[in-house]
């Protein structure tokens, strides 16, 4: 008798966690878009907030609409549980502050989202977390930059801006050898791309609002707890070891097992931080969901149309794709991310800064913004915006040039595209007195 | 809390309080390859109720140390010496799978200990396929894949889990992988040499209360009916939509079942 099959990405995208609503028999999960809920009666309300039931309270803490997201998000990383946050920011921030407090140390990947390296370097400081950061493609710099008080390894599955690959299954090892856990942040690459549990990862944090979404229209995060450290093991995170006064001294690991940590984040966390998700958000993210394969199979399937076609444009001096010759990833990208790498990736304009910015003002079809992941097509010129404030030794040891444009691919027409890229090409070549 | 039995070191779940000798107490028995986590909502709820709670986690299983287990007997009789340990004289007995078969023993064989029993998830006998016995006694992760695809209902393949944010069949397999090597054979296998259990059950003397999912489909409940007659008239709850795994699929209808007989 061979052993049946777990469901399948689609399936799971469709339906993990989610049954016709009990109420009303609707198919399509209800938006509950309240903020608290009935108690039937004293004790029932009693066993409610000592952990005895499974029910909602109060929707900071949680909500049936963003159970389904949450169960589901767990279900397509094949995790044990899920938090849906604010956005995903209110994610990482849920994760670090779940596991230590002041005191501790990360050990971070140098080429992270802007709004992630602000809250390592500048933010978490002030409340005494620091952060080493080192090389994304040197597993060994996260072996030496490992302190005493390290509690946490992190990187991006995809490095910000230059797609550097991580190799999970090296710096989880890395990170499992002094006790800790990986966490990674899969926002580009989404489980259709990879699934970091399966490599290594211990944590992954999303920001929803990107492609697991898909359109554009909302701010969400979401947090996902493999189960597969061992906290008790480790001996390092007394935050789930040992008794937490904040709620009769219930240890996490005790009474949770592999949930620990995601129980732990819910119950503390989200409860005293308070950066949940809305139910509307939530019921917009789970829409999203149900098309993730159709829609990334697409956006990379553009992608890698759109990059052969720069490839091969005068006004191009290097396209940063991983799947291309010359991106030092390439190897392990094809390893890793068999599917491909995503849908944004950066290209250098020979013209300079004011190229850079001819092109993006010539564009139509795409839009000039500050995101990825939407299924329009995105530009940013990132010299001109995002890192405005640094200067060109700055913009360099970033990986940017004044010429470096941020694409971020959607699922139009790729001859549409190309036409509108052709427009902007021009208008750089003008702007760098090349007509 | 952790105590010595048979010279190894035992642990207990016991929410966190002292045995109180003027309080009734409750043990709770997990199913194979599991531990003392399954039962966490319910042993907080009787705790929070004025019972003891005992949540034991069986040799090599969880916190436990000591070698698994061969037989049924002989998990019932390592029942007995963990309430001996902890000097409570009368208990209810609450088991989920082969933790059902473990009760269904002690209350058979030591009746004057045994107030109450539920059997959640429970069949007698309880045969073992030989796919799933083959792979445990392999080692084979399809063990643990059958055990906890099969250990749904069909419905809740996708979950649903009332209890926030938590994916109930990766939660589940997790505790399968934690188990350790061989735990999984020795409670299988144990489960499928347990042949007498019907015979065992027509000597129950205290209340019997069955807790079965309507769609199990490891021990469905169409074939409890020799139990069911077996025990003298015992009460039986059948929860809808719910599977092996009752725990997790049906937390709170379970809850209000158990509250027939604790």
């Amino acid at each position: 008798m061979a052993a049946p099959d777990y469901p399948g990405l689609d399936t799971l995208a469709l339906h993990a966690g989610s049954q016709p609503d009990p109420a009303t028999g609707a198919r399509a999960t209800p938006i509950y878009q309240s903020a608290s809920f009935c108690f039937p009666d004293s004790d029932y309300a009693a066993s409610l907030f000592n952990i005895e039931r499974a029910g909602h309270v109060y929707s900071r803490l949680s909500n049936p609409t963003n159970a389904v997201l949450e169960e589901r998000i767990a279900a397509l990383e094949g995790g044990v549980g899920a938090i849906a946050t604010a956005s995903g920011q209110a994610a990482l921030h849920l994760a670090i502050v779940t596991l230590m407090g002041a005191g501790s140390h990360i050990v971070a990947s140098a080429a992270l989202y802007g709004g992630s390296h602000n809250l390592l370097s500048y933010t978490l400081p002030r409340f005494g977390i620091d952060t080493t950061f080192v090389d994304p493609r040197d597993p060994q710099a996260f072996a030496n930059a490992i302190q005493d008080n390290t509690r946490l390894v992190f990187g991006e599955t995809l490095g910000n801006p230059s797609l550097d690959v991580l190799n999970i299954p090296a710096i989880a090892e890395v990170a499992h050898q002094a006790g800790l856990p990986l966490m990674v942040d899969s926002t580009t690459t989404t489980p259709y791309l990879i699934k970091p549990f399966e490599l290594g990862a211990d944590i992954i944090q999303h920001s929803a609002t990107k492609f697991l979404s898909g359109h554009g229209i909302v701010i969400g995060g979401l947090l996902v707890d493999s189960g597969q450290f061992d906290w008790d093991a480790s001996g390092k995170f007394p935050t789930l070891s040992e008794p937490y006064k904040g709620f009769h001294n219930l240890i996490f690991t005790e009474e949770f097992g592999p949930a620990a940590l995601i129980q732990r984040a819910r119950k503390e966390g989200l409860r005293d931080f308070g950066a949940c998700m809305s139910p509307t958000s939530a019921f917009h993210i789970l829409q999203g969901i149900e098309t993730l394969s159709v829609r990334m199979s697409r956006h990379v399937e553009n992608t890698r149309t759109i990059t052969a076609f720069l490839l091969e444009q005068d006004e191009v001096a290097r396209v940063g794709y991983p799947e291309l010759d010359g991106h030092p990833d390439r190897a392990l990208a094809a390893e890793l991310l068999p599917k491909g790498c995503g849908a944004v990736f950066s290209f250098d304009l020979k013209g300079g800064r004011e190229a850079g910015i001819a092109f993006v003002d010539a564009l139509s079809v795409f839009s000039h913004l500050a995101n990825i992941g939407d299924a329009k097509s995105l530009v940013i010129h990132p010299a001109s915006t995002t890192h405005h404030r640094m200067d060109t030794d700055a913009l360099a040891a970033g990986g940017i040039g004044e010429g470096t444009i941020r694409l971020s691919i959607g699922l139009e027409d790729p001859k549409d595209l190309i036409a509108d890229l052709k427009q902007g090409l021009r208008a750089a070549r003008k702007a760098a007195g090349h007509s | 809390m952790h105590i010595e039995v048979d010279g190894h070191a035992v642990y207990c779940y016991t929410n966190s309080r002292a045995i109180d000798a003027s309080k009734p107490s409750i043990v709770f028995i997990h199913g194979s390859g599991m531990d003392h986590t399954v039962w966490t909502l319910a042993s907080r709820h009787f705790a929070r109720h004025g019972n003891n709670v005992v949540s034991v986690d069986l040799p090599g299983h969880g916190r436990s140390d000591g070698p698994p287990l061969a037989s049924v007997e002989a998990m019932a009789a390592w029942v007995i010496a963990v309430i001996d340990t902890l000097t409570i004289d009368q208990v209810a007995l609450v088991g989920h799978s082969l933790g059902s078969l473990v009760a269904l023993e002690c209350a058979a064989s030591q009746s004057d200990r045994v107030r109450a029993i539920v059997l959640v998830g429970t069949t007698s006998p309880m045969p073992v396929s030989d796919a799933i016995l083959e792979a445990a006694k392999a080692d084979d992760h399809a063990a643990f894949d059958m055990l906890t695809q099969w250990g749904f209902s069909k419905r809740h393949q996708f979950g649903g889990n009332r209890n926030s944010g938590i994916w109930m069949i990766g939660n589940t397999l997790r505790l399968y992988e934690r188990s350790r090597p061989g735990v999984l054979f020795h409670d299988m296998r144990a489960c499928n040499e347990y042949t007498n259990g019907t015979d065992q059950a027509a000597k129950i003397t205290c209340p019997a209360l069955l807790i079965l999912g309507e769609e199990d489909r490891l021990t469905p409940v169409r074939g409890t009916r020799a139990l069911q007659k077996a025990i003298p008239s015992p009460l039986v709850e059948v929860l809808p939509g719910a599977g092996h795994t009752i725990m997790v699929e049906a937390p709170n209808a379970m809850l209000d079942a158990l509250h027939k007989v604790l």
